[in-house]
């Protein structure tokens, strides 16, 4: 049959493609300059293991009183699950003159990979979204400048987690189980502890997620780690896999299709110490008491920080940026859009979190630099031990 | 013709991919992790189920393929609409649907019974839902243009069904086969959200693992040797079934297609059903669930859920989930003219370039479709971050990424069809005095034109559900259906997963009022989809 006769083009078509593959790797294996703004401290040792390499000159709240800021915009990078009531930014720029410009990426853990790979030519001038669990691989690749904002004063030191000021604390999520009130709805007999877990009673209710993919399935194998100790945790979860626990890769698998938002297969989850408040506040059709329960003796306390981003052309308006998200205005609109706790001991919580939340008062703790020294070799573990 | 596309894909797929590759190859450990044991392990398992994925596919596909080119059912239209919607639904809300299925089914209640949710065999069935509009439009659209009277002679020289299948029926389709299941195969074996949500914590594949390598544990070393890995694998791969589909490509198919007939016997309809029901039932099923959950209120049936889309104080968003609609519309139109407009040209040089030149941009194209979403997201930010090209946060980046998977859409699209061009046309155009310019404009650009529509809006409805490479590039706060949904699920809340329930039936309706739209532009003497 008829073919139509090929038209010859260039052949170095393909050439083009393959070298500019080529040359580009060989541009990019290149180094980054040395910062010449950067003052050298002592060797990052056993004392500062998430310090950078070369800490750069802290932004102070002088020079930021004068930098004339009106008029400039700030790019705020965050992750996917950062949410602000609408208006909220436009405050700020009523104050301060300033605008601001939200990037949003994927989860945390997304967020912080990409930072350190454009650490020092950053897409952003204020980071948020940095929790306890990553925060020291974010230091220690040299993403942030420091600055202490002065409403550090009002927030409590254990929450502050850097020395050096890198990052500043800007809410408390403490990851906790959650119980189904209608599977359990005498709280005499309800799951109380981690060690209840391991109980016969509670064999095959409990649904958890994967360290190795979800930041709540980190937060909980950290706080059985607190718990137990390097050399019991892996026991722990030798006892719990024989009880039938349930491993799922994300909290909306866990949360929404095991645990069916408390009305599911499985009774018993890892989810938020705030849980109850969102399941009050979303209830379809409305209601006043929630569904779920939480177990406030094992729970794992993260932080969420914000950081000004080293390599920013506005270290001044990001500041103030800074100031801002730890300031009332913004602190208080936290409850209720990203359901955590605010770390500003001055703002007020909001009545319907005020009455669904669940104070933890004795959460399970880790440093960031115990985290990152132990995460690669924990998860490694864990893996062996439950899901093989 | 070729600098557009080259320099296209050399600029926003090449040189990120290259970049993020070489600066995780720059360490010298990444081989290593090639040499590792369990990197052997990974791209087995992920080989071995894109090809059983594929190949139930093309058992589930061809024959309501069969079905919608031999038979002229009512409805049809709406039907191949139909087909397409899982394949632009987030593949976290199919999953969920599919897990709403095997519930509802008591499949998986109990713990000693059935339990799909977490096996392989969830793996392989969520791949067939999404994938098998893929088989039934590529090869159901070839198989309308083949002339039923072979086949029928050979039923009447005495061969069996089987033997008209084997020696007739398949070879003819070959072409067909070959480019639908290197479409399938790619698309499962880069297959994210379904082998992390339906595949449970025990189905790691090679994109997972460089996600999790990359954004879970910054090891960018092992991403990028996984990466590397994948890219030559899917290279390998895509190269091979070019030529595949080239060599059984030589027969024309027949220029005018067959009527399709109605059904008349009961056995005609009986035959019909049964072809059609396994794909349809696949299809529907899960669609149902999510219309299903929608409407759910707590206590009974309503629209709550479609009225609270309209309200500002939807958790999670910046915008009204509306809002993110128009978001999705706007990209996607915006990808879609990007995918034209390189795919258009791509397909000019792969349907009349040298055999060298034109396979290999051939191959350039579609590399895209099984490349890591990860690879290509953090290549972008590294990559193009220097102006005049930083345009790391530009909010065309977006629209960028996915026309990247609606090229191979459209030059899939688009090729047959300027192969199938008669050149005596051209011919006879040139010998009645029309310059080369007008004879390319009369003959070929008039009858491309239809299919090239086709393809974009394909290229329209994947850029609609697409969520992988956009979600790790930094985005500006826009956001569209897919990642408000993700939104949406991501907080405890029953009303909150109503409303994402609703947005996906939404993205549903507006994937098949496209899809619609492409089968009115379709041409019926035309190939492609």
């Amino acid at each position: 049959m008829f073919r139509s006769r090929p038209h010859r083009t260039s052949r170095s078509a393909v050439w083009f493609v393959a070298l500019a593959s080529l040359a580009s790797g060989v541009l990019v294996s290149c180094t980054d300059d040395p910062d010449p703004a950067a003052i050298t401290v002592p060797a990052a040792d056993g004392d500062a293991p998430c310090r950078p390499d070369r800490l750069p000159r802290s932004i102070t709240p002088a020079s930021v009183a004068d930098a004339p800021v009106d008029g400039t915009t700030v790019t705020l990078v965050t992750h996917d699950s950062f949410a602000t009531s609408d208006g909220t930014f436009d405050r700020f720029t009523e104050q301060t003159g300033i605008t601001v410009k939200v990037l949003q990426t994927g989860d945390a853990g997304t967020l912080v990979s990409q930072s350190i790979l454009t650490a020092g030519k950053p897409v952003a001038d204020v980071l948020f979204g940095i929790d306890t669990t990553f925060l020291c691989r974010g230091t220690r690749a040299g993403l942030f400048v420091p600055y202490a904002p002065k409403a550090l004063a009002d927030v409590d030191d254990a929450v502050e987690q850097d020395p050096d000021h890198l990052v500043t604390p800007i809410d408390v999520g403490d990851v906790c189980l959650n119980y189904a009130k209608a599977a359990h709805p005498d709280p005499a007999s309800a799951p109380a502890s981690l060690d209840d877990l391991t109980d016969r009673r509670f064999a095959d209710q409990f649904v958890t997620e994967n360290p190795e993919t979800s930041s709540p399935g980190l937060a909980f194998l950290l706080a059985t780690i607190a718990e137990y100790g390097p050399k019991g945790w892996q026991g722990y979860w030798k006892r719990l896999r024989a009880n039938g626990v349930q491993v799922v890769n994300g909290w909306e698998e866990a949360y929404n299709d095991a645990f069916g938002a408390g009305t599911g297969d499985r009774s018993i989850v890892t989810s938020y110490a705030t849980s109850p408040v969102a399941d009050v506040v979303y209830s379809d059709p409305p209601r006043t008491e929630p569904a779920i329960a939480v177990v406030p003796d094992a729970c794992f306390r993260q932080v969420e920080f914000a950081g000004i981003l080293r390599g920013t052309a506005h270290p001044e308006a990001a500041a103030l940026l800074v100031d801002f998200l730890l300031s009332p205005t913004f602190q208080e609109d936290i409850p209720l859009t990203m359901f955590v706790e605010p770390v500003n001991r001055r703002a007020k919580v909001p009545a319907v979190f005020e009455a669904n939340r669940t104070p933890v008062d004795k959460p399970l703790t880790m440093t960031p630099a115990e985290i990152e020294a132990g995460r690669d070799a924990w998860t490694e573990a864990w893996t062996r031990i439950v899901l093989r | 013709m070729a600098i557009v596309p080259v320099a296209f894909l050399a600029v926003f797929f090449a040189f990120p991919v290259a970049s993020i590759v070489g600066r995780g190859l720059a360490d010298g450990a990444a081989l290593d992790v090639v040499r590792r044991r369990s990197t052997g392990r990974l791209l087995w398992f992920t080989l071995w189920q894109a090809a059983a994925s594929t190949a139930l596919t093309l058992v589930v596909g061809l024959p309501a393929a069969w079905a919608v080119a031999r038979v002229d059912l009512p409805g049809r239209r709406l039907l191949r609409a139909l087909l397409v919607v899982p394949f632009v639904l987030p593949t976290l809300v199919v999953g969920a649907a599919l897990q709403g299925v095997f519930d509802r089914l008591g499949v998986g209640r109990e713990a000693t019974g059935l339990r799909l949710q977490g096996t392989v065999w969830a793996i392989l069935l969520a791949h067939v839902v999404l994938n098998v509009a893929v088989v039934v439009r590529i090869v159901g659209g070839y198989w309308a243009l083949l002339d039923p009277r072979t086949e029928e002679a050979a039923r009447v020289l005495g061969a069996s069904r089987w033997r008209v299948w084997r020696e007739v029926s398949a070879p003819r389709l070959a072409p067909a086969l070959w480019s639908a299941a290197g479409i399938v195969f790619l698309f499962c074996f880069t297959s994210f959200g379904v082998i992390l949500t339906v595949g449970g914590t025990g189905h790691p594949t090679v994109e997972t693992e460089i996600w999790r390598a990359a954004t879970q544990r910054t090891d960018l070393t092992t991403a990028a040797a996984l990466a590397l890995v994948q890219l030559l694998a899917v290279g390998a791969l895509v190269l091979v079934v070019t030529v595949l589909e080239a060599r059984s490509g030589a027969r024309l198919p027949a220029r005018r297609p067959a009527a399709a007939r109605r059904p008349q016997t009961v056995r005609q309809r009986i035959t019909v059903a049964a072809a059609l029901g396994p794909a349809l039932a696949l299809v529907v099923v899960p669609l149902v669930v999510l219309v299903e959950r929608s409407l759910w209120e707590g206590d009974g049936h309503g629209l709550a859920n479609y009225r609270a889309l309209g309200s500002r104080h939807a958790g999670g968003l910046f915008v009204t989930p509306w809002e993110a609609v128009g978001n999705s519309v706007r990209d996607a139109a915006a990808a879609m003219v990007l995918a034209v407009v390189v795919g258009g040209l791509a397909s000019v040089v792969v349907a009349y370039a040298g055999r060298g030149s034109g396979r290999a941009l051939d191959v350039a194209v579609m590399v895209p479709l099984g490349t890591s979403a990860v690879t290509l997201g953090f290549g972008i930010l590294i990559a193009l971050d220097t102006p005049p090209l930083d345009l790391r946060t530009s909010p065309i980046i977006v629209p960028v990424a996915q026309a990247l998977v609606g090229i191979a859409f459209v030059v899939r699209s688009l090729v047959p069809a300027l192969r199938a061009v008669d050149p005596r046309l051209r011919e006879a155009a040139a010998v009645l005095g029309a310059p080369p310019a007008r004879v390319r404009l009369a003959v070929d650009v008039a009858l491309a034109a239809r299919p090239l529509l086709v393809g974009a809006a394909f290229a329209f409805a994947i850029a609609l559900g697409e969520f992988g490479a956009t979600s790790f590039l930094a985005r500006p706060d826009a956001p569209t259906v897919p990642v408000a949904m993700f939104r949406l699920l991501g907080q405890p809340g029953a009303s909150l997963r109503g409303q994402a329930m609703a947005l996906g039936t939404v993205l549903a309706l507006l994937t098949m009022a496209s899809v619609l739209v492409i089968e009115r532009l379709r041409p019926r003497d035309a190939l492609g989809w």
